[in-house]
This record gives C-alpha cells, structure tokens and sequence, in this order.
C-alpha cells in the first residue's frame, strides 16, 4: 500500500505529464460539458427531462447564493464563476469516491486519482479564485480605490497596519483555500485506503459515506467562501 | 531512535495536538449556533449557513495539522 503526496506521472503528451489526477479532472470536465451542451441542444419553454434537472440545480443553487449574499441580482453577476467553481470540485469529489479510483493499477501506479488530491488542482483552483477577487474588486472600484484598502495612508498609523494584514491576509488566502480542499480530499483517500485495507468487507461503507458527504461540504465551503470575499471585495468601505 | 519510529511518533504527535484546538473551536461554535436557533428558529435557515460557515474556517486548521502530519509521515 503505497501513499504518496504527489500524484504519479502515467505518461506524457506531447512533452506535458499526465498525472492520474489529470485523468479524473479532464473526464469531470468531460461530463460537465457534456452535460450542459446535452441540455441546452433543443432549448423549449416547456421543458424536457435533462433540460428540466439542469434547470432544477442551477435555480436552487442560484437561490442559495441570492440568500447568502441578500441580493439577486449579485448573486447572478457573481453566479458564473462561483457555479462553476462548485460544480467543478463537486464533480471532481464525486468522481473520486467511485469505486476504481486508487484501484485500478497502470504500470504498477495507480490508474485514477481524485482529482483534488492534488495540490496543483487546488493551487490553481485558489489563485483562480484569489485573482478573481481582485480583479472583481478593481472593476467596480477601481485600481486606486482597491488598492486603498491594503495601502491606507489617510486614516492613521494603525489603519496602515491593518491595510498591510489585510494584504498579507490576501496571500494566506490562496494558501488556506488550496490546503482545505486538499487535505479534505487526500485525508479522505488515505482513510478510504486504510480501512480498504484493515477490513475489505463492509466496514469501508460508512467512510464513503463520510467521503460524499465531504465532498459536498467542501464544495459548498470554497464557493461560499469566494462569494462572500466577492461581495467584501466589491462594497464601498465606509468607515 | 529508529528514523522510522521517530517519523510515525512525530506524526502522531502533530495530529494529535493540532486537532485539539479546532474541536474545540467547533464545539463551541455548534454550541452557540443551537444556542441562537433555540432563541430563534425562524432565523436557523440562515444561522445553519454561517455556522457551516465558521466551521469550516476551524476545521481547516485542523486539516493544516493534518497535511503537516501526512507531510512528516510520508515525505
């Protein structure tokens, strides 16, 4: 039983590794695609079966957002991105508690690897989020005004202080949100694989319960938690 | 000492320790969160969603001690 933090290289394409993580985030994406260009085909006002259940999560989802933040109309400027965060790692989570993964053997290393059990998944996944926050920042504020919230010169020196925790706070960020969603997901694979190993038989289904059920959580934690910075990073500041 | 032994105690220790602040931190939090919907349950739809909220803000200390431990075990 071989745990290794980092994903292993199954081949190269055209100079670029493919890691077993790859493998399962390229088929998450697949499946969503698929998915979304399958429902929106033959668009009709009254709405077929997979039209219909697309329908039915984005709505729910976009009510979600809407009382999260207390506003429709932001949660519908900020919906794409943060829907898209979440069904991705959801997806990605999902797919990784499928029987098969860290089974299945290639050239003696596992085939399939959950896909943010890596951390260059979730590295990317954070900078993604952190930059985007800035960017929504300086397009409804502006550069200066942005950047007058972490460089403050006009209030005092202790607002100075807190100007440049909050900028260092910027950076802890992408740390924070990348080492959550990894050490929930890989944590859980090593768990699914001890208990795989200790008891085979039916002890291992409660754990994938609990991996489900984490992997929704987390899901929901790293959009909630985008969102919640968007709409901080996009309100005037008054003292 | 074995490098081995000294590695999995290392581990155990880490973990142990770091867990210990966050299940606190998140004992607390539900504690209050009850609290508030007892007091309120009209509001529990939005208290619930805070209170997931913060705890997965603690929790994610605890996973911190965890990569740590994984990191002295594994690497």
């Amino acid at each position: 039983m071989e745990i290794s933090l980092k994903p292993e290289i199954l081949t190269s394409f055209f100079g670029i590794p493919v890691s077993n993580s790859l493998v399962l985030s390229i088929l998450t994406t697949l499946v969503l695609t698929g998915l979304g260009f399958f429902a929106v085909a033959s668009l009709k006002v009254i709405p077929g079966k997979l039209q219909n259940a697309v329908e039915l999560i984005l709505e729910s989802i976009l009510s979600f957002f809407a009382s999260a933040l207390g506003s429709r109309e932001q949660a519908e400027k900020f919906f794409p991105l943060v829907a898209s965060f979440f069904l991705f790692i959801l997806f990605n989570n999902w797919l990784g508690v499928l029987p098969g993964t860290g089974s299945l053997e290639f050239r003696h290393v596992p085939l399939f690897r959950s896909a943010n059990s890596d951390l260059n998944t979730t590295f990317a996944l954070a900078l993604v989020s952190v930059i985007a926050i800035q960017w929504y920042g300086v397009r409804k504020l502006g550069f200066l005004k942005h950047a007058s919230k972490f460089f403050n010169f006009t209030h005092g020196p202790i607002q100075f202080f807190v100007g440049i925790l909050e900028f260092i706070a910027e950076f802890a960020k992408v740390l924070s949100f990348s080492f959550r969603l990894f050490g929930n997901i890989f944590a859980g694979e090593v768990l699914l694989l001890i208990i795989m190993t200790l008891v085979p038989l039916l002890a291992p289904f409660p754990f994938f319960l609990l991996e489900f059920f984490v992997g929704f959580i987390q899901a929901l934690v790293f959009a909630m938690l985008t969102l919640i910075f968007l709409k901080v990073a996009t309100e005037t500041v008054e003292h | 000492m074995d490098i081995v032994a000294v590695k999995s105690l290392a581990a155990a220790i880490a973990i142990g320790a770091g867990a210990l602040g966050p299940a606190l931190g998140i004992g607390i939090l539900a504690g209050k969160a009850m609290e508030a919907i007892g007091r309120n349950p009209e509001a529990s739809g939005k208290i619930q969603t805070a209170m997931i909220l913060a705890i997965a803000f603690a929790e994610a200390v605890a996973i911190y001690a965890l990569v740590v431990a994984l990191i002295i075990k594994f690497a």
